[in-house]
């Protein structure tokens, strides 16, 4: 079992380690910090389209969403809308529930088994895996955002407001943002319900540690920078914007810690569409979220669908028909 | 049923702690109890499918086609085309664990296998080895398949799946959890149209579909046949009631044409129920002069078809337009069965619309539009008789059903393909005093399976079928204790022959009742005499001493 997270710990530990001493040992800062993060740009934009467009290149031969409620019925029979909605707009505030609240993990639930004279199953409402998941994607993005800060110059006004808001505990200097820690405690916390929940960790792969541990490694060197090593920010500025202008410089006084940063980010960019990660895609196609149940309202066409054979009535009455009219049945041929 | 398990032996095997070591490790191990046994040729040959052949599961030999992995890749390839929700339900999964205790058939047995995640990592672990750029590449580095969580199609895999497959009642329940909505019936829908390319039937699911592409209906019941049995119910009714109900079949210019599933007509409890369709249609014959005819060709509202491919689907569930179109109806009314409506609401307009010979229905008696059946045209009974009951319609003695303390079990695929919630719930409470639900975990949509479904309901795995079916149970049986409930109310025909082996087995106090069967004991024919007993010839409440 361990080796399913050994092997990716490991592989994101030799990341790091390879791109610290290709800096600091080899100089290789054109590498890492220019050759990499293009490339890993390039294969990210290129990948997902090319998965995107995969799904979309797949038929949607019938309406099947999961129905979660009261369907739309006799006028008096209060209909639940958005959980099973009829409309576009319905599908749409459902849809937009599901990906920005993650509404169906949120009503997850916990079984238990006591084995007594009761011998009684029991489901408790389990929120914790909800939470750490609303925690993690909303501190990454906040994270995300923030980011932009190096990327755009002037640096735009919500990106202010959000790091006004983001440190607005404001605990010593420079002030603690709150999304970086919580991202490192979410990613922590998922990490830990991986290996010490019993049923979480027999249906892990290597491939579900992986990119927990590259994120982990990434809000670690990440917050180093920030709070320990006290990066030369001026200097990151730099050369961020040397990328995004297609200029690209290497600026003194920049280590491998940066770039071993730089460098996992990459691979996490560049890894996102071969790997489970594209979940942020598909979840925007699944057939069972962004539909309505409203087939028998208005017919769904089936963009492959094909005759097929069928045993007729006329079979059917040739092979019954004596037996058809003893029992009085009304038939269409006497004969 | 000797060797069978008792309650308490297999409340004791009940264990959620996965085992050590990683699944993808395990060789499978086909249990007599779990396991249903193969399909026979015979059946196989009737809709022409492929690999007609006797073979046993237990054998190490399956005699598949000599190019079986060929045509499984290209059977994933064309799938993965076909269907969106294939492809992307391969895709997204990151394996959080939320659908893992959702699962009725992990619940009872504890097999870890039977988490929805790894039921679909059966199927996602080829796919990623065969399918995928990443996996592609991890397969050629020693030890990389393993890290993509790839693994090559073998004859172990095979087995796997189709012993995993047959384990999943295609109910959806952990679909409503997935953040992505990911729908393990849909994987088990695949899973089995693979299997099928190779002739791996379960004889519980290809026999019936074999009788009903012949004969009409799953049960094999022949036109002459099914009469008979309606007839019998006719002689039953006019025994209980004074009224002769007698059915209409074949007639062509009725109003409406009634389809159920053919256990209705041939399994008890479902019989009752039957009963209970005939007595409401009578009263509306008499009251109302609304004709409503059955049919002995379309006499199949179930779809075993649907648990084998979408193609046997469409060709079993063409019959239903077929006979309306032939008879001239103004539209169809459907009975009380669970995937039947799954297939009515979300797939037969589709494969086999539009049904522009039909009308858009309208209810003569109260004039209500079915606005939600307008393009597809057909009608559940529950929501033809809630709108009966809520107009005045029927005239109800409630008083029939008082000995009865109801809870209602949904029926997952109403529930969670449909959304019929609250009529079926609306007809109970307007026949029986005493409703109590279950507790809000295991009904509405989510509702626990009987265990028993999509082509589940055999006789040789019924250790599997009793475990999953444990959770429900185990729900029947707080209402049970606590408010002395006695009937379980269900809209499904298999339901009601499942549930009742379910209660036999963990809650034999408890009946099961279709919710029409109450109906036809609270309904008061023009005419009839007064009745002592219910339509299970048991005496009614307060008629205990009454003679006979």
């Amino acid at each position: 079992m361990k080796q399913k997270y050994m092997l990716p710990l490991t592989g994101v530990f030799l990341l790091f380690v390879l791109a610290y001493a290709g800096v600091e040992g080899a100089g290789m800062q054109w590498f890492f910090g220019i050759v990499v993060p293009y490339a890993a740009v390039l294969a990210f934009l290129a990948g997902f389209v090319y998965r995107v467009m995969g799904w979309a290149s797949s038929a949607v031969p019938f309406r099947i969403p999961t129905t979660c409620g009261q369907q739309k019925s006799l006028p008096w029979i209060k209909q639940n809308r958005i959980d099973n909605p009829d409309t576009t707009a319905g599908v749409f505030v459902r849809m937009v529930l599901e990906i920005t609240l993650f509404r169906s993990l949120f009503r997850n639930t916990k079984a238990a088994f006591n084995r007594n004279e009761k011998s009684r199953l029991t489901y408790s409402w389990e929120i914790f895996l909800w939470l750490g998941a609303l925690a993690f994607h909303y501190a990454f993005l906040a994270v995300l955002l923030r980011h932009l800060r190096f990327f755009l110059n002037p640096v735009p006004a919500f990106v202010k407001v959000l790091e006004y808001f983001d440190g607005i505990i404001q605990l010593g200097l420079p002030i603690v943002m709150i999304s970086g820690v919580l991202l490192l405690a979410a990613a922590l916390f998922l990490l830990a319900r991986r290996i010490f929940d019993e049923k979480v960790s027999y249906i892990s792969l290597a491939a579900d540690y992986f990119p927990l541990f590259l994120i982990i490694g990434i809000a670690v060197t990440g917050i180093f920078m920030r709070y320990f090593t006290k990066v030369d920010i001026l200097g990151v500025k730099t050369f961020t914007m040397g990328l995004v202008t297609f200029h690209p410089v290497i600026p003194e006084g920049v280590g491998g810690l940066f770039y071993a940063h730089v460098f996992m980010v990459s691979i996490l960019f560049a890894y996102i569409p071969v790997s489970k990660l594209m979940h942020m895609g598909g979840v925007f196609l699944s057939p069972t979220r962004n539909m309505a149940n409203n087939t028998r309202i208005k017919r769904h066409i089936n963009p492959w669908n094909y005759d097929v054979d069928i045993h007729t009535y006329e079979q059917y009455e040739d092979h019954f028909r004596d037996k058809m009219i003893d029992a009085g049945l009304p038939v269409d041929k006497k004969e | 049923m000797s060797d069978e398990l008792k309650p308490d032996e297999l409340l004791d095997k009940v264990d959620h702690t996965p085992a050590s070591g990683s699944w993808m490790d395990t060789t499978v191990q086909i249990r007599p109890g779990i396991f249903s046994y193969a399909a026979k040729p015979d059946s196989l040959e009737t809709l022409g499918a492929p690999n007609p052949r006797q073979w046993n599961p237990l054998d190490d030999d399956w005699q598949l086609p000599e190019n079986w992995q060929e045509i499984i890749h290209n059977g994933i390839k064309e799938r993965l085309e076909k269907f969106r929700t294939f492809k992307i339900f391969m895709d997204v999964c990151v394996r959080c664990g939320a659908c893992a205790d959702k699962c009725h058939f992990f619940l009872g047995t504890g097999d870890p296998l039977n988490m929805p995640v790894l039921r679909a990592e059966l199927l996602r672990s080829v796919y990623r080895n065969d399918f995928t750029t990443a996996g592609k590449i991890l397969a050629k580095i020693p030890g990389g398949q393993k890290l993509g969580g790839g693994r090559p199609m073998t004859v172990d895999v095979l087995k796997q799946w189709w012993y995993y497959f047959f384990q999943c009642t295609e109910c959806r329940r952990c679909s409503v959890f997935c953040p992505y909505g990911i729908d393990t019936a849909e994987i088990t829908i695949m899973g089995r149209e693979l299997l099928n390319l190779l002739g791996l039937n379960i004889d519980w699911i290809a026999t019936p579909v074999s009788n009903c592409y012949q004969t009409g209906n799953h049960l094999g019941i022949q036109p002459h046949a099914f009469k008979d049995m309606l007839d019998f119910f006719t002689e039953d009714i006019e025994e209980i009631t004074g009224v002769n109900v007698a059915p209409q079949f074949n007639v062509k210019g009725a109003d409406i044409l009634f389809i159920t599933p053919s256990g209705d007509v041939f399994a008890d409890p479902g019989t009752y129920t039957c009963q209970g369709y005939m007595i409401l249609f009578k009263y509306l014959k008499d009251k109302y002069d609304l004709n409503v005819t059955w049919s002995t060709y379309a006499s199949e509202g179930g779809n075993f078809g649907f648990f084998t491919s979408h193609e046997t689907m469409k060709r079993l569930n063409a019959k239903m337009y077929a006979e309306a179109k032939r008879l001239g109806v103004k539209w169809i009314l459907g009975g009380e069965c669970g995937h039947m409506w799954r297939v009515i609401n979300q797939y037969m307009d589709t494969m086999n619309g539009p049904a522009d010979f039909l009308e858009e229905p309208v209810n003569p008696i109260t004039g209500t539009k079915f606005e939600n059946a307008k393009s597809t045209k057909m009608v559940h009974i529950t929501e033809f008789t809630a709108d009966l009951i809520k107009h005045g319609k029927l005239e109800l003695d409630k008083s029939r059903n008082s000995n009865r303390i109801m809870t209602f079990h949904d029926s997952c695929n109403p529930a969670r393909g449909m959304g019929l919630l609250e009529e079926p719930r609306y007809c109970i409470k307007s026949v029986c005093d005493n409703f109590f639900e279950m507790p809000e975990n295991t009904i509405r949509e989510q509702t626990f399976c009987c265990g028993s479904g999509a082509g589940l309901n055999a006789g040789e795995n019924i250790e599997l079928r009793m475990a999953g079916a444990l959770p429900r149970a185990n729900a029947v049986k707080y209402v049970h204790d606590k408010f002395d409930v006695n009937t379980l109310g269900t809209i499904c025909a298999i339901d009601r022959a499942a549930l009742s082996t379910l209660c036999e087995y963990w809650v034999p106090e408890v009946e099961v009742y279709g919710v029409h069967e109450l109906v036809g004991n609270a309904l008061i024919l023009p005419g009839e005499k007064k009745r002592t007993t219910d339509l299970r010839m048991e005496p009614l409440p307060g008629m205990e001493d009454e003679d006979e």
